[in-house]
């Protein structure tokens, strides 16, 4: 990792980064388009995709020697953002995640073989979550076992995005009492049955899938000695990417309302008038700036012990409430628009309900906050008036 | 923060005189800075209620000027260090730091001596500024008035008008340092038959030592005193106290709104005020019971603390983030006009809830014995209202941001 100073800060790759998102997902993604894909079976713009494959986007946080740019997961940031403000989804998310789980616990043969393709914009997934629905990824359920040389592989995952497309991806099962991390392969993933689940955000593509009697080689087994680390950083990575993803919809949500709010008339006023509707807009607004500083703050500090930890733990904990309430007003500011499909606010209403289930709740991660915040020594006379830990 | 025309001339300090700089600044606050006296210290200008207080505090204020801690980015001629404004920031750092009282001229320091800096000719800010620093000249400030809080482009003090005087009639009120001030910032009306109400407005640098010119204590919900209602009775104020042009003292107030709301750069620093923070909010939690335990065991409490530091995390970050052009440039003026909306109604909150993880012992008042802390929280929460009230409103606050920022219509 670079060397970056203070608590928040923008390096010229994430400066370039943003300005480049910006532009590349307003072309891209018009509304129209978002609309068209929320029936589409595969739920996102192949060619799109193919296209953030060329602009190196699925590499930047990869090493050069896999292919990458060698840059970290703060310019991964402005990325997920500015896909999130044009409510994109599809496999750029969880190929990231594959990839920086791989980096971590991955052994240098795996590394070697997957990462390089990962880089150029093969997509791949993750299969972390279970129906038990715990927060804390290393309590898991399914199970592997050792069968000579191969491993078998039981249990069910859920929530795994885009499965079906994916050229391989990793899932945590449970080896002789500790959590273990395996490496499927794209025919490996067709065996396992992927099942389309309906979820609340309909511009995602989520799965179950039945491990059952899935037999994979040793040598899809992580580094075990690296796992636990692995998995930790993960689940920040995602809560990272899910804030960055919310924040970039609070954005055009509220930017959505305002032009609501200054075109439509009631008792021959705009309606953005009036203090009931605009008081709590710019509430909505300044909640949002607030969860923004915090993203890039996190983003800032990412994998810097304690305070990388935090950082990303407030701005999870920060972003899910802030676009969740942005996005209730709008429907609720859109009047009898706003009960109706046709209107975007659901979809960010949405886009908010499934970022909250993401890697942590505002609740989990104000639980674990007050552990690492309340309990230590953290605030102690040093950091007193001073910069923040 | 945009810089202030004077400061972009001074070179970029090294990083070794900087340290060097913070070095001397804390060795001095470290030796200097009084012990706490027997009596309340005043966590912000406006809570000034004694003679005593402020004697202590205009004492402190100039030995720090002498110290060179104070106005170090003002320019040498004018009686400030010429220094670049990382000086000054290193400066207030560390008074903060060493838990110094705070700077008791703020309308002086903050208000007018930057808007006399930035818009006044050279006459005034030698007659003026060197003043402002060093105490001997209090400033306060005459734009609120009884009928016209908000909303003071409807003020309707008179100024007009006699030969090279203005005489002025009316009366303002919320005058912190009303008693003990040498000049006031004054907003007045010269023009009442102008095209709008704004345009009828003047700004004035007006002496308070004038015949006509009468003060009275007003007490505040805390029970302590701190500000003044400020009357005028045919009082004649010399021609030159006209600040810019007769008519532009709607501009020149919105000017000098902006230095307060910290939207403009230019101010002599130092500090303004004492909150107590998150940290001795957290160690509150520690100290204080509820049901027989520390507060900070409770589950409910911590996570209504934890949302409180993320927000004051906020706070921090969205101050820093201003400053970044790339993460601020769709809308460069939302985060500094947001400013004093996020901080005020959080201190408020914070404050309020510190009364309540105390559990029984919330319930005594400001000084008490039996109190935790003496009733400190109490009182900083009953004074957390004079930030979210004066300077503008929260609810104005909003408007402004709604309406400039989102460009929500404002009818």
């Amino acid at each position: 990792m670079r060397e970056r100073h203070g608590p928040i800060g923008c390096s010229h790759e994430q400066a370039d980064l943003l300005e480049s998102a910006t532009r590349f997902c307003e072309d891209k993604s018009p509304i129209a388009k978002v609309r068209g894909l929320l029936e589409d079976e595969i739920g996102y713009d192949l060619d799109v995709f193919a296209e953030m494959g060329d602009l190196g986007w699925l590499g930047v946080a990869i090493p050069e020697a896999y292919g990458g740019a060698g840059l970290d997961l703060a310019e991964v940031v402005p990325l997920a953002e500015q896909m999130g403000r044009r409510l994109m989804s599809g496999p750029f998310v969880p190929t990231t995640l594959a990839g920086q789980l791989l980096l971590g616990a991955g052994t240098k043969a795996q590394k070697q073989s997957l990462l390089p393709a990962l880089a150029g914009g093969e997509p791949a997934t993750v299969a972390l979550a279970e129906p038990a629905g715990n927060f804390d990824l290393a309590q898991i359920s399914c199970r592997a076992e050792r069968h000579g040389e191969s491993l078998r592989l039981s249990g069910t995952k859920c929530l795994v995005l885009d499965a079906p497309v994916a050229n391989w991806l990793i899932a945590s099962v449970s080896l002789e009492g500790s959590v273990a991390l395996v490496l499927l392969d794209a025919d490996q993933i067709r065996q396992a049955g992927p099942v389309r689940e309906k979820v609340i955000d309909e511009t995602r593509r989520s799965f179950r899938l039945c491990l059952d009697g899935l037999e994979v080689p040793g040598s899809a087994l992580l580094d075990p000695v690296a796992t636990l680390d692995a998995l930790r950083e993960v689940e920040l990575a995602g809560g990272l990417l899910s804030a960055a993803d919310m924040c970039g919809a609070g954005a055009s949500c509220v930017a959505y309302t305002v032009s609501y709010l200054t075109t439509r008339k009631q008792f021959g006023r705009l309606i953005g008038s009036y203090q009931g509707l605009k008081h709590p807009t710019v509430e909505a607004h300044v909640r949002m700036e607030q969860a923004r500083s915090h993203v890039y703050a996190a983003a800032h500090t990412f994998g810097k012990g304690a305070q990388g930890e935090i950082a990303v733990r407030m701005a999870k904990a920060q972003t899910g409430p802030a676009l969740a309430f942005a996005a209730d007003r709008s429907i609720q500011f859109h009047g009898g628009f706003g009960f109706t499909y046709e209107c975007d606010a659901q979809l960010y209403r949405r886009r908010a309900l499934w970022g909250e289930s993401q890697y942590g709740d505002a609740v989990h991660q104000r639980r674990l906050l007050a552990d690492l915040m309340l309990s230590g020594n953290l605030f102690a006379e040093g950091a007193r008036g001073g910069h923040f830990l | 923060m945009p810089l202030s025309g004077y400061e972009k001339f001074v070179s970029k300090p090294s990083k070794q005189e900087l340290e060097e700089f913070r070095a001397g600044a804390s060795a001095w606050f470290a030796e200097n800075v009084p012990s706490p006296p027997d009596f309340v210290m005043p966590l912000t200008f406006m809570e000034v209620g004694t003679d005593e207080q402020f004697q202590f505090l205009c004492e402190w204020q100039r030995k720090v000027y002498e110290a060179g801690y104070l106005g170090a980015a003002w320019p040498e001629e004018y009686g400030g260090r010429g220094l670049n404004q990382r000086f000054q920031e290193i400066a207030t750092d560390e008074m903060r730091r060493h838990q110094s009282p705070i700077m008791l001229n703020t309308i002086g320091l903050n208000w007018a001596g930057p808007l006399i800096l930035d818009m006044g000719t050279h006459e005034q800010r030698q007659r003026y500024i060197k003043g402002i620093l060093s105490a001997d000249d209090i400033w306060c400030q005459g734009f609120s008035e009884p009928d016209h809080g908000s909303d003071l482009g409807n003020a309707q003090t008179r100024a007009v008008r006699d030969g090279d005087d203005w005489v002025i009639n009316g009366q303002k009120i919320w005058t912190t340092h009303g008693s003990y001030a040498k000049y006031m910032i004054l907003l007045a009306r010269s023009i009442p038959d102008a095209h709008n109400k704004y345009a009828g407005l003047s700004f004035y640098l007006a002496p308070m030592n004038v015949p006509g010119i009468e003060t009275r204590p007003i007490r505040k919900l805390t029970g302590e005193y701190g500000f003044t209602e400020t009357f005028f009775t045919d009082a004649r104020i010399p021609g030159e106290s006209l600040m810019g042009e007769e008519g532009q003292g709607w501009t020149v107030a919105m000017r000098t709104l902006e230095y307060e709301r910290n939207a403009r750069g230019g101010q002599a620093g130092g500090l303004a005020f004492v909150a107590p923070d998150r940290t001795e909010a957290i160690d509150l939690a520690r100290r204080a019971q509820r049901n027989g335990k520390p507060a900070i065991e409770d589950p409910a409490i911590r996570d209504k603390l934890v949302e409180l530091m993320i927000e004051h995390q906020s706070t921090v970050l969205c101050a820093r983030r201003a400053v970044i052009p790339p993460l601020v440039a769709e809308r460069p003026m939302s985060l500094p006009l947001a400013g004093k909306l996020m901080t005020t109604e959080l201190d408020r909150r914070l404050n309020e809830f510190a009364i309540s993880l105390q559990g029984q012992a919330g319930a005594y008042g400001i000084g008490s014995p039996e109190g935790l802390d003496r009733g400190l929280w109490q009182r900083a929460y009953l004074n957390s209202f004079s930030a979210t009230i004066g300077g503008g409103t929260s609810q104005i606050q909003t408007n402004i941001v709604a309406e400039h920022v989102l460009g929500l219509p404002k009818h």
